[in-house]
């Protein structure tokens, strides 16, 4: 029942325990706060950085050149855009070097829409980081995959960038992460920070377990006939919803792939599905031009065409400069739950 | 030993002044500083073989043999001094080197074959550093703790002190491994870039400073821009005082004052644990690169004309002997050049080739990549 603000800390908390994490920093990522969505409270090896997201990308690249295995945060995905440099070196040092140096380091920031962050903290970042090779990127939808997606990132010698959405750091999983208390208020009393002083807090870790999602392993939240819906991050629970609503009004099921992974995608899980549905929608809230979205069609056309019972299609944010701070501006720019079910009732019902 | 310069016998002073040729001197000197003969021959000798490198590696760029030259003529003394002052091995131990491209002096002082650079230059395979993929002087030693070379200027400054942190660490648990520190180095145009700065704050929070030295080899251009035209006319090594950065100008051209100057940084930073700024002002014999066409610009100081011009006045070394070593390092360097290019280039089999580590958790890559997903 934990939320995915939650779940990252534990999974930070058992990868510096088990998995040799040795430093999880950021802009206020250590106490007092820990995190800007308290997910890095009362790890032991959080800390606070200078306000210089360079030096939090660099230094974490020379931790791990030097051997440790760092974990940093970029506060919000709209400040990467000053270390897109140092993004691309970190991923391409490793096949420029001929394979000399690991550089096994985690980057986790949050991605998207959804907390009324106006302009610069609403930025989606996944089509930027699909274009960086050398690196394995992924985005949970929930807290137990954000568990598992958080330890195989630790585990993978690779860098990883973890993407969270902004709009469900809050939003309680139905599932438990092992050895998570059932009790979801037994869970905020032992590793929630107070509010106010705390300066004497510690938490009271429960005894969490292994749990990894392997990167590149896309999940089938829904299964049907009618068509494939293809999402990640903060739109699937939409496509969820609209697939259900679908099912239980007009007895139409959807395939809906949540990818968790933008790269390594699970092709063949994409594949299979559009093999048996003939039809394709593609949703996420990165602006349309040029999304990682596209990429997809392309494969789809590509390999699928004639496999196709009708034209794929996306369901993506509009081409403009932001996110503005009036709710108007956002519900009429980024995927909404209505603009899901009627994609999705168009997909179903357009004729062969 | 035979001396073209040597004077009549017949002279008053003669007798005298052979009396003091058999006195071998001992020390170099330069103002304070000085050096031990031995020493001095040694980094001249290395000095030597790094300009026959860097002149051989330009002639490959022009001939055919290679496409682009970058490098570091007239920063022999500077980086060799640097070389062979490094604790070199593996791990927080001993030193990190994050360094840029006009480094092969500190690399061949440190014991790098010259076929190690030359089979860069020329994009073979065997190019241990890069399989042929990188420009040369891109170096990647992990024996050595030598991180990739990458061309984005300045970015290594943002990394030191990722490297200096852990070694502070080790050294803290290990006090008989408490000595490695990071070095960093790029030129003064790179200085302009923020990273340059985020070195020096990361290296300085209070009660957490790092070892880093951060050396700026100043040769006063950026590819054609006059430094006097973009930056202010103080020097680059004030840009430390707001942080309380320990800091020095040497002359970078002079072997006995930089490699004083270097030990004096390296022991602050390998004893107290803390930055040093070390300023290097050099000279850039053969402009920025083989884009600009790489000619030798006869205006600058030349450091290896001078200091064996330094050496034959102190009679540490006559003229034929000087010889006998420029003969040799060109033959070494013609040598590296003639093995290099008998050697395979990569192949179209190569092009995915270390992309990604291999990993247990990665369900599409587990081994490398393999070019885009697939179906299974």
């Amino acid at each position: 029942m934990a939320s995915i603000a939650q779940a990252v800390r534990m999974a930070l908390h058992y990868g510096e325990t088990h998995l040799g994490v040795t430093d999880v920093f950021g802009e206020d990522v250590g106490p007092p706060l820990g995190g800007v969505f308290t997910a890095t409270q009362g790890l032991k090896t959080a800390w606070n950085t200078p306000l210089d997201e360079r030096g939090i990308m660099g230094t974490a690249m020379g931790i791990a050149y030097a051997g440790g295995r760092p974990v940093c945060e970029i506060q919000f995905c709209d400040y990467a855009f000053n270390v897109l440099d140092l993004f691309k070196v970190a991923g391409n040092q490793r096949w420029a070097g001929a394979g000399t140096f690991a550089l096994p380091m985690v980057v986790m920031t949050p991605n998207g829409a959804g907390i009324r962050g106006s302009l610069y903290h609403s930025h989606s970042f996944e089509s930027w980081a699909s274009r960086l090779a050398g690196w394995k990127v992924v985005m949970p939808s929930n807290a137990l995959d954000a568990y598992g997606l958080m330890l195989a990132a630790i585990k993978d010698p690779n860098p990883v960038l973890v993407l969270l959405p902004k709009a469900l750091m809050r939003a309680k999983d139905t599932r438990l992460i092992p050895g998570e208390p059932a009790d979801p208020e037994e869970l905020s009393r032992m590793i929630d920070a107070p509010i106010g002083d705390r300066s004497n807090w510690e938490p009271q870790w429960p005894e969490v377990g292994d749990y990894t999602v392997n990167i590149g392993s896309a999940v089938l939240v829904r299964e049907g006939t009618a068509g494939t819906v293809i999402s990640y991050g903060r739109p699937l629970p939409l496509c969820a919803q609209a697939a259900d609503e679908l099912a239980r009004d007009h007895g139409r099921t959807f395939d809906v792939i949540d990818l968790r992974s933008i790269f390594p995608y699970d092709w063949d899980m994409l594949s299979k599905s559009v093999l048996k549905t003939g039809r394709v929608l593609i949703v996420n809230e990165d602006t349309e031009v040029t999304n990682f979205g596209e990429h997809l069609l392309r494969r789809v056309i590509d390999e699928h065409f004639y496999d196709l019972v009708t034209r794929p299609r996306t369901l993506l944010g509009k081409h403009i400069p932001g996110i503005g701070m009036n709710q108007n501006y956002e519900t009429n720019s980024v995927p909404q739950l209505g603009d899901v079910r009627a994609a999705l009732w168009d997909l179903a019902t357009e004729a062969a | 030993m035979p001396d073209a310069n040597e004077d009549p016998p017949d002279l008053e002073d003669a007798l005298l002044r052979r009396g003091t040729r058999t006195a071998a001197p001992s020390v170099i000197r330069s103002g304070r500083d000085s050096m031990t003969v031995e020493l001095a021959l040694t980094v001249f000798r290395q000095m030597l073989r790094t300009r026959a490198l860097e002149e051989r590696s330009i002639k490959m760029s022009k001939s055919g043999e290679a496409y682009f030259w970058i490098g570091g003529p007239g920063e022999e003394a500077f980086n060799v001094c640097l070389g062979l002052q490094v604790h070199k091995g593996r791990g927080p131990a001993y030193d990190y080197l994050h360094l840029h491209y006009r480094n092969a002096g500190i690399l061949l002082a440190m014991g790098m074959p010259m076929i190690d650079h030359t089979r860069q230059l020329a994009m073979r395979k065997t190019d241990a550093h890069s399989w042929g993929r990188n420009f040369v002087g891109h170096y990647a030693i992990p024996d050595w703790n030598v991180v990739p070379v990458t061309s984005v200027i300045e970015v290594q400054y943002a990394m030191a002190p990722g490297t200096a942190l852990v070694q502070k660490r080790h050294g803290l648990k290990n006090p008989n491994e408490n000595e490695g520190i990071s070095i960093v180095i790029g030129g003064e145009a790179g200085t302009a870039e923020g990273d340059f700065d985020s070195c020096m704050n990361w290296s300085t929070r209070p009660g957490r400073e790092l070892p880093v030295l951060m050396l700026v080899t100043n040769n006063k251009f950026g590819i054609s821009t006059d430094l006097d035209t973009v930056h202010t006319h103080r020097p680059i090594v004030d840009r430390a005082e707001p942080y309380g950065i320990r800091h020095e100008i040497t002359d970078g051209n002079d072997p006995v004052a930089a490699w004083a100057a270097i030990d004096r940084a390296m022991r602050y930073c390998r004893r107290e644990r803390k930055p040093f700024l070390l300023e290097a002002l050099v000279s850039r014999l053969h402009g920025h690169s083989s884009s600009s066409g790489a000619q030798r610009n006869w205006n600058d100081l030349d450091p290896l004309a001078a200091f064996e011009q330094k050496l034959i006045d102190a009679r540490a070394i006559d003229t034929p002997a000087v010889q006998a070593l420029k003969d040799d390092a060109k033959a070494e360097a013609d040598a590296a050049v003639v093995q290099t290019m008998t050697e395979p280039e990569p192949t179209r089999e190569d092009v995915y080739t270390h992309t990604y580590a291999p990993s247990a958790v990665d369900s599409v890559y587990p081994l490398d990549y393999t070019g885009l997903p697939r179906a299974r």
